[in-house]
């Protein structure tokens, strides 16, 4: 796999012509009363123009930070990026005025939120928000923007968008609305569509018919999609490339074939084990113990340690670094993927296996 | 900076360790528990049926106009009929407004019913009054979604467990916050928690309680209202299991209430699928997801997201949204969003004449007058003429 590129070419320059998005170590910190959260914690990924990747991790885990930060939409304070470049479309986006920076968000790069009802303004109707967005970026006429508010209502699949655009958020149901987030992303015919959890509010029918949209529109317009969720069913179904994070950092990486068939991080083991499938029926789900770490008081070395069935004292000891794991470009952050805990892995794996079919009997 | 609010609220909380994952329960536990309660009823044996709905509905009214008058009415729950035996899982599965947590609230009568008959263990409950429920109360109790508004703030946990206890008679403080102890360390929390208030804890803590709460009383039946859906998915996978530990160790029976079709599969004996305040389908899980005989079944099932890429499938999508439950289609409900009435040709008897649910064998019940028409080769033949783009039609005019 080569679109995953790990080690950031060194800090500084341009990544190659063909990768649209990298993102080398950076580190979002917040600093809040009790002391200071490191939200996103040394995370470097980069994707390829018009490939998909997705970001996965429960809450907490930094996911959206990141792509926030990306957006820069961050408040600073408390927000602070530590450290680390982003890099889009061959410019370093981190370090350009707001200004110029005003002019690549919702232009190149657009982004769909989570719940679609507080993402719109409830007193405009949805073509004044459309039209406002491609005015500024397009500098085209008013009549003119309002006419791509309706083509792009018409490529998200909305029935008679003429009438619909003079309509307000509030007259629409949640699926619709979400479909109106879509298409103001992409009004401008971004390069890269972030996606923030776009379907958790969604019931699924709704859901099933937002992920089948996306599919086409990233067909048909070349754009990248960012997808971040916590349904890794989701990502299943939509990404090449899939990263799992874990408070604050990247534990895994790899195409979805590699990291959702053979995981080899303990933490997406973990993960896949505990969602309920039919090959699981009828025995007890196995559940990844504890909780996520308290960010005030990370574990010292490995993160994930203190939860780790596999855990022993090197882990406790030695921060681990992504390695290679399996044969294709899968990272892991784990230990068993060095030579001290090469012995170890097979039972590991073979464990994982065993607890992946559980079903039949126990219960 | 200092001073500032904490913007990510998740992970500044300062959360408590989770007790060791969910170990075996501890049965001496639930022994004593059952021991100390006097007012404790034999149980009903199991496979007999607990809990018997018939023609169950709730409409509520919806009041406007100058005059706030009922300028309308919402069909929440229109006519449902079943039953759940002693010591299985029944669950009830459907989108948002199918009126699945209605009828789950209705069936313990914390909400009045508009129409029907409640039979729990052969007595009706319909229309007795509230002082002869309460007795019948702790044997029927109930877990709610939301782990967070469900817990009073300002009630520490031994408060919020014991107010049950001691509306239900149990007025001495000693032998109550015994009780409470005992219910706390049955869903692997630790005694000492009683003092604490519920900001304390994190969400999976904070469901425990909510657990903790419902057991305390010794119930027969628990309602549980998307118990794991506020949850992460290592913590959903931990209150399953505890779940799934208490009904074998206590003999629980539950109406598990759930938009998750996975979760139900794994957890579940029997389910029914409701689609706007009726039940579409009714059977086995066996059945259910093997043999899906109703249309809406078929696309709910294909909706699921599989986490294994190498099980990726082409989907059935549905088009447009829940019609409003406020006016709920003519004749079968689901023809407005039918793939199967569309494959057929759009015939006229699914506007007119409602389907009744009809026999499959062995339990196996759907509401579609065509449930014969379904077939491997119908559902991928629709699944390969659909469009993305064209489904959000239907509520257009």
């Amino acid at each position: 796999m080569t679109e995953i590129i790990t080690a950031p070419t060194a800090l500084g320059s341009p990544p190659p012509d063909d990768v649209l998005l990298e993102v080398r170590d950076l580190r979002t910190y917040f600093h809040v009363l009790d002391g200071t959260v490191p939200a996103v914690d040394g995370v470097s990924y980069s994707l390829k123009r018009g490939k998909s990747l997705g970001i996965v991790g429960e809450s907490g885990s930094g996911k959206s930070v990141s792509a926030l930060t990306m957006m820069r939409l961050l408040d600073i304070p408390p927000a602070e990026i530590v450290s680390g470049e982003i890099w889009f479309d061959g410019r370093e986006i981190l370090s350009l005025p707001m200004d110029k920076f005003r002019a690549v968000r919702g232009n190149d790069m657009a982004m769909i939120f989570q719940e679609p009802l507080t993402s719109l303004n409830p007193v405009f109707t949805i073509g004044d928000q459309i039209a406002e967005q491609v005015e500024r970026h397009k500098k085209v006429s008013r009549k003119a923007a309002w006419d791509r508010a309706i083509e792009s209502l018409q490529l998200v699949g909305i029935p008679s968008p003429e009438r619909r655009v003079k309509q307000y958020p509030h007259e629409m149901s949640g699926g619709m609305r979400q479909r109106v987030m879509i298409a103001m992303a992409l009004s401008c015919e971004p390069k890269l569509l972030i996606a923030d959890e776009p379907t958790t509010a969604l019931d699924v029918t709704i859901q099933a018919q937002i992920l089948e949209l996306l599919k086409t529109i990233q067909d048909r317009t070349d754009s990248a999609l960012l997808l971040i969720t916590h349904d890794l069913g989701v990502v299943a179904e939509m990404v090449d490339n899939v990263i799992v994070m874990y408070a604050g950092q990247v534990v895994e990486q790899g195409s979805v074939d590699e990291v959702l068939v053979n995981p080899r991080a303990p933490y997406t083991m973990g993960l896949l084990e505990s969602i309920p499938t039919v090959d699981k029926r009828g025995g007890r789900l196995s559940a990844i113990k504890g909780t996520v770490p308290n960010p005030f008081n990370m574990p010292p070395a490995c993160r994930f340690e203190p939860r780790c069935p596999y855990a022993w004292n090197l882990c406790h000891e030695t921060t681990p670094d992504l390695y290679k794991a399996g044969s294709g470009g899968q990272l892991a952050r784990c230990h068993l993927h060095t030579a001290a805990g090469a012995a170890r892995l097979p039972a590991a794996v073979e464990d994982h296996e065993r607890k992946m079919n559980v079903g039949e009997g126990i219960a | 900076m200092e001073g500032q609010h904490p913007t990510m609220e998740s992970s500044t909380a300062p959360a408590l360790p989770d007790d060791a994952a969910v170990g075996p329960i501890i049965v001496e536990g639930s022994e004593s528990l059952a021991e100390m309660d006097p007012l404790r009823i034999a149980r009903v044996g199991e496979g007999h049926t607990l809990l018997q709905v018939r023609g169950l509905k709730k409409h509520f009214p919806i009041i406007g106009g100058l005059l706030k008058r009922q300028i309308g009415t919402v069909y929440a729950v229109d006519g449902v009929d079943f039953d759940v035996n002693a010591g299985e899982t029944f669950s009830l599965v459907g989108e948002s407004g199918c009126g699945k947590t209605t009828l789950g609230r209705s069936v313990l009568r914390l909400i009045e019913p508009t129409a029907g008959t409640i039979t729990f263990a052969g007595r009706d409950i319909t229309k007795i009054s509230h002082d002869e429920l309460r007795p019948l109360r702790r044997k029927m109790q109930i877990i709610f979604q939301d782990p967070f508004g469900s817990l009073n703030p300002r009630m520490p946990v031994s408060d919020i467990i014991g107010e049950g206890l001691f509306a239900q008679g149990m007025k001495d403080r000693k032998a109550r916050d015994k009780k409470v102890e005992d219910s706390l360390e049955l869903v692997g929390l630790r005694r000492e928690y009683t003092r604490r208030y519920p900001h304390e804890f994190s969400g999976g803590q904070r469901q425990r309680i909510g657990i903790a709460r419902a057991l305390a009383l010794g119930p027969d039946i628990v309602v549980c209202d998307e118990p794991v859906s506020a949850l992460d998915v290592s913590i959903q996978s931990q209150v399953l299991n505890l779940l799934l530990d208490l009904r074998r160790d206590l003999n629980l029976t539950y109406i598990f209430i759930s938009h998750n079709l996975s979760v139900v599969q794994y957890f579940s004996d029997r389910v029914g699928v409701m689609y706007l305040g009726k039940i579409a389908e009714l059977g086995s899980v066996e059945q259910l997801y093997k043999d899906p005989r109703h249309p809406y079944t078929v696309a709910l099932l294909s909706a699921i997201p599989d986490p294994n890429p190498r099980r990726r499938k082409k989907r059935l999508v549905l088009k447009g949204d829940v019609p409003s439950p406020a006016a709920p289609p003519k004749g079968c409900r689901f023809h407005t969003r039918c793939w199967l009435r569309e494959k057929l040709g759009n015939p006229e008897r699914c506007v007119t004449e409602e389907p009744q649910l009809r026999d499959f064998g062995g339990g196996h019940q759907t509401a579609c007058h065509y449930a014969e028409q379904i077939s491997a080769e119908s559902v991928s033949a629709a699944v390969e003429t659909q469009s993305a783009l064209e489904t959000a039609v239907a509520d257009a005019e």
